[in-house]
């Protein structure tokens, strides 16, 4: 009973989204010059009730995982009754369906809450805005019920389910997925209110300053998912690596860069009037990007063996939808770009000449990523198999990473419109010297590649940048959207310092050793006390007991495993790790290799000592934090200034009402 | 990186669909003595493809034919080799799938073109919006 | 000039749907050609795979008629699912040289009792040496040689029912 209430409530929200797109679209049409059109009132009640609907198709299936309903045909093979209850609800959205209906009813909230809190913008704007909503949720709608019904039933339910892949048995699973999806699809809100404004030609920095709090909102998930995601790649893989410039990775990279990008130009816009187009085609090519990498990841055109959605019926439906959404924004926007004016000029020394470089640098790395992404695809449709890895994404996006960073650092010292390089040379020179002495001196001490002597320098000039802006204010009058940029950019520096940290100075240790021997990694001794079989819940391993110690201190235990799962039949390796405040000492075990001369077995140990790793993820983290900190100073300045506006307005009603002298009371209703 | 979790299916997948029970070649998981050379050796098997595994490089795949080809690397590179005579041995017998980092070819150079392309982008849309321009209250509404 | 610009990133993307339309339409092929075909076999000598058969060297396979190499091993499911058809292509007179791949004797000897024996010699490559000289990247693999030890032909998985009058073909072309 509870599946089919979940379905109902997909076709009913679907057709709301399609009340929501008609009301919304002949009210643009049809609205009298300054009055509202009659279809105006439909368009915001429909987005919200949607919401609530698509949110009770969720809860369903979620019930459906949390008690193994094996008669659902997606519970039965993607779950097993004897899995932790947690991981049967994380369950929900290791999968196709499950996570495409997580996607709809992000998708569905954000366009509810939009609907719901949005009152900012003029109305025929805010129509448009939400038939675009509309119509992109519908076509989502109709992709999950024609081809990815996630409540199908079973004619005979299932007697056990097959289980989830055991590498997504975990912890990582249960935050990562809907952190991301947040993101992504919260860049949907941008989207329709870019499409909004440039079909009601209401490019304004009013608008501007609606769109920046829901930029922002996505751009923390988004930060905060890439982060996180990152994280559990590097310890649930179990070879230390934490990005890969794998495929699927690059398809969350991506929107990220377009919307790190779009953030800024909204601030542009809000602040300056300038940059009109460009924050419109920045709105649509964040969400693009979104869309584009689901259809990448689910189509099966990209990595096949991929188990999700190797269908080419699904593949067909994602680009006819990508076709009509990116196709249609990109078309519109070509034809009325030009009506609209680029809005105030600047100089190049300004802040906005600063942002616009940077937001330049990050389109040009999204172009790197994308090429690099797709350039496999393409050879293949010519029958040569290439690999774009790591060595080419490195070197081609720090081309202009590097500058971009180096800009990042002065930007926000200068002024807004125009500014001179005189006015900040003291700051200049400093920032130059640091640039300078941090570089000689890595150089010196170590012996390390180019791009992480860079990586490492920069990161230092980064770090006292950006506190350069705090310089000579009073503290705790900065506002709270400042705290945010240096929170921000700070992270930055401290995640660069980490990558260049581990790239340059990471120790590995290969080691076969048999009980009570110990071997060396860095300034760290490692003793393999014993092995031992061990059992979980769906799974046994060999677990090792190691004995670790900083040169003389006192040793720690880690406890690796090398565990066998069961259903599914899979092998994974559980890394075990250390952290200490100037890195991680990471530890897996391999296979059994044979016996040593007296007779003890020996083990594969595979060991890293990785100095400063963990500041990636803490930089992450930081980054993510000052994206929250503007948000709410942001927010929080908006409802002060509307409170003000509003009391004004209040007090001007009062004088007038004074001046009108008295006024009959109204009859009490009786 | 919802991704990830794609890969993860990929990645683990393909390395037990089947395996054996020979142990792995010497010097598939033991390092060289020479500190310089294995440092090398690390730096070339992070950018070789496994070619049983969904993206990933040899140095992270614990299939077998991964760690044979860790042993053909090291046992190579301690022969005298240079890396890039054992890349270009590899991509000799298995095209530019093998290598993670393309080399300019016929069927490459739009990796490379490509790249000079935007920068060239770059610099005409930062000249266009950036020279000198003249400031002006209210220019261009 | 202006409105030309705001084309670009139409075009951008009705390129990359386009390419992404031709991809779906594509079966996915996931084997890794080898690039030594039309190219001299590589030096080689290896050692039986079991007792009472004979190891394989590179002399072996040049001179007279065409031969089959075939890369194999008793580990391999697929290679059980040839086995029949190899037997088939060995009646029609085709001498077929086998290599087990990273094997144990013992699983080889019992291997080829179970599953008969059609090679007139098996090699053992216990570190897959042999199948990165040949560009072979999976199991089981199977090559044209001719006369003159050229590889004339990869034929990348288990070789069905269909294959074999295509091989017959390949090999009677490889005269």
């Amino acid at each position: 009973m509870i599946p089919e209430i979940g379905l109902a409530a997909l076709w009913l929200a679907a057709a709301l989204s399609v009340l929501q797109l008609v009301a919304g679209a002949l009210s643009v049409k049809e609205a009298p010059a300054g009055g509202a059109s009659p279809f105006a009132f439909y368009a915001r009640p429909a987005a919200v009730v949607q919401a609530l609907l698509a949110t009770v198709a969720f809860a369903a299936l979620l019930y459906a995982f949390a008690v193994t309903d094996l008669s659902v045909k997606l519970v039965a093979t993607n779950s097993h009754s004897a899995k932790p209850l947690l991981y049967k609800l994380t369950g929900t959205w290791g999968n196709h369906e499950g996570s495409m209906l997580l996607w709809v009813a992000v998708l569905a909230l954000s366009g509810g809450l939009l609907a719901g809190l949005e009152r900012r913008l003029p109305e025929r704007t805010m129509q448009a805005a939400l038939a675009v909503q509309g119509f992109v949720a519908l076509g989502f709608y109709a992709f999950l019920i024609a081809s990815s019904n996630p409540f199908e039933r079973l004619p005979i339910p299932a007697a056990e389910g097959i289980g989830l892949n055991p590498l997504l048995q975990d912890i990582g699973l249960a935050l990562h997925p809907p952190t991301l999806y947040v993101g992504y699809v919260g860049l949907s809100v941008a989207f329709s209110l870019a499409m909004g404004a440039l079909i009601t030609r209401q490019v304004t920095p009013e608008f501007a300053r609606v769109m920046r709090p829901w930029v922002l909102g996505a751009w923390v998930f988004l930060t905060l998912g890439i982060t996180a995601g990152s994280y559990w790649a590097y310890y649930e893989l179990g070879w230390g690596g934490w990005w890969f410039w794998d495929p699927v990775e690059n398809s969350s990279l991506m929107p990220w860069l377009a919307a790190t990008a779009l953030m800024h130009s909204v601030s542009v816009l809000a602040a300056r009037d300038a940059l009109r187009t460009w924050t419109i085609m920045l709105g649509v090519l964040a969400f693009s990007m979104s869309m584009l990498g689901t259809f990448l990841v689910r189509s099966g055109v990209l990595t096949s063996v991929h188990a999700f959605a190797v269908d080419p019926e699904r593949g067909t439906f994602i680009l006819v939808l990508l076709l009509i959404y990116i196709g249609g924004a990109l078309g519109i926007f070509a034809m009325r770009a030009s009506a609209v004016a680029e809005g105030k000029t600047f100089a190049f020394t300004s802040r906005e000449g600063a942002l616009v470089f940077n937001n330049v640098m990050l389109t040009a790395i999204l172009a790197i990523v994308l090429l690099g992404t797709l350039y496999p695809l393409l050879t293949e449709a010519f029958d040569v198999r290439v690999s774009v890895g790591p060595p080419y994404f490195n070197p081609a996006s720090a081309m202009f990473a590097i500058p971009m960073f180096l800009v990042m650092a002065v930007g926000p010292l200068l002024r807004w419109k125009q500014d001179t390089a005189g006015r900040i040379n003291r700051e200049l020179a400093a920032l130059v010297a640091i640039l300078v002495v941090a570089a000689v001196l890595i150089a010196l001490l170590a012996e390390i590649s180019v791009l992480a002597l860079l990586g490492l320098a920069l990161a230092a000039v980064l770090a006292i940048a950006a506190l350069l802006p705090l310089r000579g204010r009073k503290l705790a009058r900065v506002p709270t959207a400042t705290w945010g940029m240096v929170c921000a950019h700070f992270g930055v520096a401290v995640a660069l310092f980490g990558m260049a940290s581990e790239s340059a100075f990471t120790e590995e240790k290969l080691a076969a050793v048999s009980a009570g021997e110990t071997t060396q990694v860095g300034d760290w001794n490692v003793t393999l006390s014993s092995v031992d079989a061990v059992a979980g819940p769906n799974w046994t391993a060999m677990e090792a007991r190691l004995s670790v110690a900083r040169g003389e201190g006192a040793p720690t235990v880690l406890n690796p495993q090398s565990r066998n799962f069961w259903s599914p039949v899979q092998a994974t390796s559980e890394s075990a790790l250390l952290t200490q405040w100037d890195g991680q000492l990471y530890a897996t075990i391999g296979q059994s290799v044979g016996v040593d001369d007296d007779g003890n077995e020996r083990w594969q140990l595979r060991i890293w000592w990785k100095p400063f790793v963990t500041f990636i993820w803490y930089g992450g983290l930081l980054v993510g934090f000052g994206g929250l900190l503007a948000m709410v100073g942001r927010i929080r300045d908006d409802l002060r200034r509307r409170k003000g506006v509003q009391r004004r307005e209040e007090e001007q009603a009062d004088i007038e009402e004074l001046n009108a002298g008295p006024r009959t009371l109204p009859e009490p209703a009786e | 990186m919802r991704a990830l979790l794609f890969a993860l299916f990929a990645l683990m997948a393909a390395p037990l669909a089947a395996q054996d029970k020979a142990p792995p070649a010497p010097y598939a998981n033991v390092q060289l003595e020479d500190a310089a050379l294995e440092a090398q050796a690390t730096d070339l098997m992070e950018t070789l493809r496994c070619l049983t595994c969904q993206s990933q490089s040899i140095a992270d795949s614990d299939a077998p034919i991964a760690g044979d080809m860790r042993h053909q690397v090291r046992v190579r590179l301690k022969a005298g080799q240079s890396p890039d005579e054992v890349r270009d041995w590899l991509v000799d017998r298995y095209g530019d799938y093998v290598t993670y980092t393309p080399q300019v070819s016929s069927t490459t150079w739009p990796l490379f073109a490509v790249p000079a392309l935007v920068i060239v982008l770059v610099l005409l849309v930062l000249w266009r919006r950036l020279r000198g321009r003249k400031v002006q209250e209210g220019g261009g509404q | 000039m202006n409105r030309l610009v705001y084309l670009i990133p139409l075009g951008v993307f009705a390129f990359i749907a386009g390419l992404g339309g031709y991809m779906l339409t594509q079966t996915k092929d996931e084997a890794i050609p080898s690039q030594m075909v039309e190219k001299p076999l590589p030096q080689f000598d290896l050692p039986p795979a079991t007792d009472g058969i004979k190891g394989v060297s590179r002399t072996d396979l040049i001179g007279g008629e065409p031969k089959l190499l075939n890369l194999w091993a008793s580990w391999c499911p697929p290679c059980i699912a040839e086995a029949p058809h190899l037997d088939t292509l060995k009646e029609a007179g085709v001498p077929i040289y086998g290599i087990a791949m990273r094997d144990t004797s013992e699983d080889v000897a019992a291997f080829l009792a179970n599953h008969g024996n059609p090679y007139v010699a098996i090699g053992h490559d216990e570190i897959s040496a042999i199948q990165f000289e040949l560009g072979s990247s999976g199991l089981p693999e199977t090559f044209v040689i001719d006369g003159d030890g050229v590889i004339r032909y990869q034929h990348i998985g288990d070789i069905r029912e269909e294959h074999v009058p295509m091989l017959l073909e390949l090999l009677e072309q490889a005269k």
